[in-house]
């Protein structure tokens, strides 16, 4: 977080967002738009470019993204995957980006009765534990970095 | 010549293999029998098996720990009436026997369904005049526990019907909606994923015929309400209280789904 280029990402949600607090604004509400476009989101979230490195680290985090808590990926070092979503593996040869960024900040547009938790999405939610009320999992770059994570997945 | 005979053996022998595999399947000749009742598969077929063992073995059976506290306390007078459990109901091997496979249950005194914690501090209000134990406390676990353990190979047989209806039916509501950040219902893991991994656990059908239950990774006994605490918590979500109307109707319907699976408190999971 400290390092010069992501503390120019979060200058730019901020600004985007016209807020004060460039820490807050990383998890602020209202999310910023975005344009479903035939089952896909083709606009990047924040015009900044994704850093799959950060990706990487998100979709392992348990308490983040904890992606590997479903879904098997190419990250050997990682012991037990799950089993209960697709096999990410080689999954940029089968998405467009747009269709990667959709799934990641909302899988139940496309399938409504999936699984999978919105990672970017603070409405319609019933009881959400009151420290993390208002808040999606992600921060639209987070969604970014994930995505970009993703189409190295090739 | 030889060969084709030693290999039609070989085929026999892998086809005879395969036709006692799946007897032991039906049958339980593998142990597991007695714990799949229909397509409902107690949590112990889930378990690996040193688990197993050590839920089998009363001696290995760290839960035992708590029916034997529990079945002190059943005899020992505790509150204003000078009572103990033993004074009204005797011999629980006797009075208990199957009690549990009925609860949580319809309670005409406060007109709702009750799990078998309220009824026994219940009890203890009424006919002990003694404080009600509290929620996860020693007592409390150890009095469960050792009232559910008398009914121990026991098919489950809580009653939806009649006036439990309405509270079933909040419990079912419950069990379906979907809640927390990450936006899962009971139903979204336990109903159709089971036997799938999530990371390192397997995923069960939740089933509760074992609770209280020792975990492994609690290192200690608890109940099935601290369990659903922990699966809120992990969905993210603000958790109910202890006792909650929301938390027993959701009990009765999780019991009702394992109907005519075995009692098996004190089971141990991992």
């Amino acid at each position: 977080m400290s390092s010069p280029h992501r503390g120019q990402r979060v200058a730019v949600v901020a600004l985007a967002f016209a807020l004060a607090a460039p820490i807050a604004a990383a998890h602020a509400d209202p999310l910023v738009h975005y344009d479903v476009v035939d089952k896909a989101i083709p606009q990047s979230l924040t015009g900044v470019p994704g850093d799959p490195a950060n990706g990487r680290k998100l979709v392992i985090d348990r308490a983040r993204g904890n992606c590997l808590a479903c879904h098997e990926m190419p990250i050997p070092e990682q012991d037990f995957q799950g089993t209960i979503g697709p096999d990410l593996k080689g999954v940029a040869d089968r998405l467009t980006e747009g269709q990667l960024r959709l799934r990641v900040v909302d899988a139940k547009a496309i399938t409504p009765d999936s699984v999978m938790p919105a990672f970017y999405r603070t409405d319609g939610l019933y009881r959400v534990a009151d420290k993390l009320a208002g808040k999606p999992i992600f921060s639209a770059q987070e969604v970014e970095d994930v995505v970009a994570y993703l189409e190295t997945l090739k | 010549m030889k060969y084709v005979i030693a290999g039609a053996m070989v085929a026999a022998g892998l086809l005879a293999h395969g036709a006692v595999r799946a007897a032991d399947a039906q049958t339980g000749g593998d142990g597991l029998g007695k714990y799949i009742v229909g397509d409902k598969r107690s949590g112990y077929v889930f378990a690996e098996p040193d688990t197993r063992a050590m839920q089998d073995d009363d001696f290995q059976n760290p839960g035992m720990v708590w029916v034997e506290a529990g079945k002190q306390l059943w005899s020992t007078p505790d509150g204003a009436a000078g009572k103990s459990c033993q004074t009204c109901h005797g011999d629980a091997a006797t009075s208990m026997k199957g009690v549990a496979t009925h609860y949580p249950k319809f309670n005409p005194r406060v007109g709702k369904v009750i799990d078998l914690e309220q009824r026994i501090d219940m009890c203890r209000a009424k006919a002990l005049q003694a404080k009600p134990y509290p929620w996860e406390s020693h007592e409390l676990l150890a009095m469960t526990t050792f009232i559910k353990n008398q009914s121990r190979g026991m098919p489950m047989n809580v009653a939806v019907d009649g006036p439990a209806a309405p509270f079933f039916e909040k419990g079912k509501e419950s069990f379906y909606r979907r809640r927390g950040q990450l936006d899962l219902s009971c139903a979204s893991c336990h109903e159709t994923l089971e036997g799938r991994h999530l990371r390192a656990d397997v995923l069960s059908q939740g089933q509760t015929n074992g609770f209280p239950t020792y975990r492994l990774g609690w290192q200690t006994l608890g109940s099935l309400q601290k369990r659903i605490k922990g699966c809120d918590k992990q969905m993210r979500a603000d958790p109910h209280a202890f006792g909650s109307d929301e938390y027993v109707n959701l009990e009765l319907y999780l019991a009702w789904r394992g109907n005519g699976l075995p009692v098996e408190t004190p089971a141990v999971r991992k």
